[in-house]
């Protein structure tokens, strides 16, 4: 029952909130935070019964629901599945205990937090197919309503864009998924069943179809290159929590379901697909860099470094998946760098976007060149910046170059070439986020800072949690590396 | 004659029948009791439909009556549609001096749509149609005065002629050619004699005939216009129960045609074009009972994708159903919210509802929800049948059709959204009271329920099948 809670603890929790119109501002707060603090806990608990010698898929909760289509209710995780369902409920938690303007209505606000707190962990929990794409698009309704009524500048615009979008890239997702059920025999959205079945394998033009449509609606959510305009909207004009859960989070969404689905389920028909994926992975990786460094806009170039690095993702991706059997040791590193990616992306970038926050909420503008020399002024804010900058970009003994040297290591095994030009993307990222240090923290304080308050503790407390696991994680990863290995050996084929 | 199996049928006509005269003696401060009588009638007609519910599917009345999982389902549709109208309309028309005949028109529409869900006979469909459409006629100029809904009327009557006479003309082609009216009989000689002349226009005609039922391209112009200017109840009626008895009518008749004419395609081409025009029309409309008609009319087109394949996939009637299902009661759902506001239909009126009036405002965002398809509301399990009985059976265009059309839905069902949530304003008009609030609350968490239960709506659907006729 432990998956089953870590969903329905903040789906009522969110009922709690939108049923009873009496909460009060701090009220309201606070309940979110405790009710986001179970499912971290259930989540711990979960990690602490997660047997690594054990089967892929464990934990297993399973209940029918609409039996007459072979749709159950059924939740388990893997160890993929668990560090990214871990690392959302941490996320959340942060975005919960991080002060937020809500206008006047706190309660909402939180409700949807919480609401879309349940559909998120849904998606990594489920394993049925059908279940996933259910929460999958919850999950649009929810941020949706977070951007269009607590975002800024033009939030409707950025919000109905973010809905339209990735709402396309969804129903291309069903329309996959109904393609694969419908050649499963016994017809079933099982996902276990499915992947033991490989139900299109060798089925030519219609495992085709099938394996576009679900790249393009992955694509669309994770986002790569040329399917991403709506992110930079979203991003900006969302108030921070929610783009630290955007980019943390739901971003996520893309890769873990390239992974869980059309590579466990297609594996045939991925091995041809792998190098078109690795090739537009390559594009995301370096247009998202270029396209950052380009930006004078703080959090439009944390928002284009997220199409950077979700593009690692996806090359460890393409990379393990690029064969059918040999090279298990480079392409099982490739996908376990994948993971750890995720992971890291999740704290990192939902670390760097509540700072963005945490900006706004002080200087109502985003602009680089506004800033300036605030490095004496708030040095809480400038050290924790500059260690997040740090971990995007990849600086060993920190998260995100565990995962970056495990991509790259395992797609010198497979695709030494897009490896060797994918490179080039960490010394772009590393200019930019230096140059967004200097430009933020050095040179001369403009007069309008000089009472500029540094980070409250809420703040440091959040902010200091995600960055401390990044830490953790760069410099003792074995944990997480192991937990993740279990089930990267049996994709790979070596298990 | 087994007068039994027309127990549910009888009772409407003597209802309706006796509802009129009730009408003429009753004073007018006591016409609300005709209310009653209907919905006491609905509620037994349902209840009858469902006593016989496991009965074994056949063709009564010499072959003209059609009694099987499909027409049952359908008229327990049409039934409670129609029960929720009749609360809806309880103080809606109380001040109409005809308030009392109101009822018995209520109850003969039903009747019209039962006919045409469970007519297996040429001329019985003939009967069921025009039932249908006198009083759809009647019933959307129920406000005479007002000069809206005149032109409403006029439009729905104009072309309903039109349409009318051309599905009689498609029936009489048929007679022509095999001299029968009852379904087995032309089902038999069609597959001896098809002479592809005769048959594709009367085809053809038929299509049109019942496509203005459905509310289908290119004769659905009364659609929009009764959606926005017939009574708000009216406006839930007509948009739901004609298109459930036509939709049913429409699958019948498209069993009969023999297998070498490629009928398939033009219903295809049908949904298509009637679910893209009805979109891409919505889009622009600024009047929210407007744009709920020019909705319906797209979901005319989603329903279509299930008749397509319904001789080649075996789902593909409970498909339809489901859908029909959704489809209703989340139409419900909404108009029952707007009946609740007493008929607001601009979109501006509807600025910032979600803080004056959450739980309608919650509604209403719930039922377009439900049309988009979003899971797990009723109306996503409709679309998802909808979308496997289209790929099963070959036409994965029309389904990628149908998603590309649901990504243009959302923009318009999004402006009503966006206009309920994040715009505020001061005003706060009265509301028509508890009768049509329980309604709305009502439909609306039976979108909510029927989603999360779907497995008894889809497991009900799927019991039924249209009666074999060869």
């Amino acid at each position: 029952m432990i998956l089953t809670a870590a969903l329905a603890v903040p789906l009522v929790g969110s009922l709690a909130l939108a049923l009873w119109p009496g909460w009060s501002r701090s009220a309201a707060r606070i309940w979110a935070v405790v009710v986001a603090l179970v499912p971290l806990g259930l989540m711990a608990v979960a990690w602490g019964r997660f047997d690594t010698q054990g089967a892929l898929f464990q934990l297993v909760e399973e209940a029918e629901w609409v039996p007459s289509l072979g749709m159950g209710f059924r939740l388990g995780v893997d160890g993929i599945a668990l560090a990214i369902a871990a690392m959302t409920a941490l996320v959340f938690f942060g975005a919960a205990a991080y002060p937020v303007d809500t206008r006047g209505s706190a309660r909402q606000y939180y409700a949807w937090l919480l609401f879309l707190e349940a559909a998120s962990l849904g998606v990594f929990l489920a394993l049925d197919l059908l279940l996933f794409y259910v929460f999958f698009d919850l999950t649009l309704v929810a941020m949706y309503f977070l951007i269009g009524r607590w975002g800024h500048g033009e939030p409707q615009q950025a919000a109905l864009k973010f809905f339209l979008y990735t709402l396309l890239g969804s129903l291309f997702l069903l329309l996959a998924i109904l393609g694969l059920y419908l050649s499963a025999d016994p017809l079933t959205f099982d996902m276990r069943e499915l992947i033991s079945q490989q139900p299109l394998a060798g089925s030519g033009t219609m495992a085709g179809v099938v394996m576009a449509a679900f790249l393009l609606g992955f694509a669309i959510k994770t986002p790569l290159a040329p399917f991403h305009t709506w992110l930079p909207r979203a991003h900006v004009d969302a108030p921070a929590p929610a783009s630290a859960i955007l980019a943390g989070v739901l971003l996520k969404m893309g890769t873990y379901g390239m992974i869980r689905i059309p590579y466990s389920m297609m594996t045939e028909t991925f091995v041809v697909w792998a190098l078109p994926l690795a090739i537009l992975a390559l594009v995301s990786i370096l247009y998202g860099a270029l396209v950052a460094l380009g930006q004078k806009d703080l959090k439009r170039r944390i928002a284009y470094t997220s199409i950077n690095h979700m593009g690692y993702a996806v090359l460890g991706i393409a990379a393990a998946g690029a064969l059918f059997s040999g090279s298990e040791a480079a392409r099982s590193m490739a996908l376990i760098g994948a993971t750890v990616e995720m992971v890291a992306h999740g704290l990192i970038t939902g670390a760097l976007f509540l700072i963005a926050g945490s900006f706004w909420q002080r200087g109502e503008t985003y602009a680089l060149a506004e800033y300036g020399g605030l490095s004496a002024r708030t040095p809480k804010l400038a050290s924790l910046t500059t260690l997040a900058a740090f971990a995007s970009l990849g600086l060993p003994g920190l998260a995100g170059f565990v995962a970056e040297f495990h991509i790259f290591v395992g797609t010198f095994g497979v695709y030494p070439w897009l490896a060797a030009i994918g490179l080039t993307g960490i010394l772009i990222t590393a200019a930019l986020f230096l140059r967004m240090l200097q430009s933020l923290f050095f040179g001369p304080l403009p007069d309008r800072w000089k009472d500029l308050p540094d980070l409250s503790v809420s703040e440091f407390s959040v902010l200091g949690l995600l960055l401390l696991l990044v830490v953790v994680i760069g410099v003792y990863p074995g944990p997480l590396l192991e937990i993740i290995g279990t089930s990267t050996g049996w994709m790979v084929g070596a298990g | 004659m087994p007068v039994a199996d027309l127990l549910p049928e009888l009772v409407l006509l003597v209802g309706a029948t006796g509802i009129i005269v009730l009408a003429s003696f009753l004073p007018h401060r006591l016409h609300g009791l005709c209310a009653l009588v209907a919905a006491a009638v609905l509620v037994a007609s349902s209840g009858f439909v469902l006593q016989r519910w496991d009965s074994p599917d056949q063709l009564a009345f010499s072959g003209v009556w059609a009694l099987d999982g499909g027409a049952r389902f359908a008229k327990l549709l049409i039934f409670g549609s129609a029960l929720v109208v009749a609360v809806l309309s309880f103080r809606w028309m109380a001040a109409d001096r005809r308030h009392g005949e109101y009822y018995g028109i209520l109850l003969f529409a039903a009747i019209g749509a039962v006919m045409m869900a469970a007519a297996a006979d040429t001329m019985e469909l003939i009967v069921g149609v025009l039932l249908s459409s006198v009083t759809g006629y009647a019933l959307v100029g129920y406000h005479r005065q007002w000069s809206p809904a005149q032109e409403a009327a006029m439009k729905y009557f104009l072309v309903g002629a039109l349409a009318n006479a051309l599905l009689v003309v498609g029936i009489v082609l048929l007679f022509g050619l095999t001299g029968a009216t009852g379904y087995t009989e032309l089902a038999a000689t069609l597959a001896a004699n098809s002479d592809p002349w005769v048959i594709i226009p009367a085809f053809v005609l038929v299509l049109l005939g019942l496509g203005f039922k459905l509310g289908a391209t290119p004769v659905h112009m009364w659609m929009p216009d009764a959606a926005q200017a017939a009574p708000a109840p009216v406006a839930a009626l007509v948009t739901i129960i004609t298109k459930v008895g036509a939709a049913l009518a429409l699958a019948r008749f498209t069993m009969l045609m023999p297998d070498t004419l490629a009928w398939q395609w033009a219903v295809a081409l049908l949904a298509g074009v009637t679910m893209t025009w009805g979109n891409l029309a919505a889009l622009g409309q600024t009047n929210l009972r407007r744009m709920l008609g020019w909705s319906a009319v797209s979901q005319t087109g989603y329903a279509l994708m299930a008749i397509v394949v319904i001789g080649t996939v075996d789902r593909a009637l409970a498909a339809l159903l489901v859908f029909l299902a959704g489809y209703a009661v989340a139409n419900l759902a909404v108009f029952s919210a707007v009946v609740y506001l007493r008929g607001r239909t601009d979109l501006e009126d509807y600025r910032g509802l979600a803080r004056q009036r959450p739980w309608t405002a919650g509604v209403i965002i719930l039922s377009l929800l439900s049309f988009l398809g979003l899971p797990p509301l009723v109306g996503f399990f409709g679309k998802l049948l909808l979308f496997t009985a289209a790929i099963e059976g070959g036409y994965t265009w029309l389904a990628v059709v149908a998603v590309i059309n649901t990504v243009v839905s959302l923009f318009y069902y999004l402006r009503v959204i966006a206009t309920l949530m994040f715009t505020q304003s001061e005003q706060n008009a009265a509301d028509l009271g508890w009768p049509a609030a329980a309604a709305m609350l009502v439909t609306g968490l039976a979108v909510l329920v029927l989603g999360l239960g779907a497995n008894g709506l889809i497991g009900l659907a799927q019991s039924g099948a249209l009666v074999m006729l060869r």
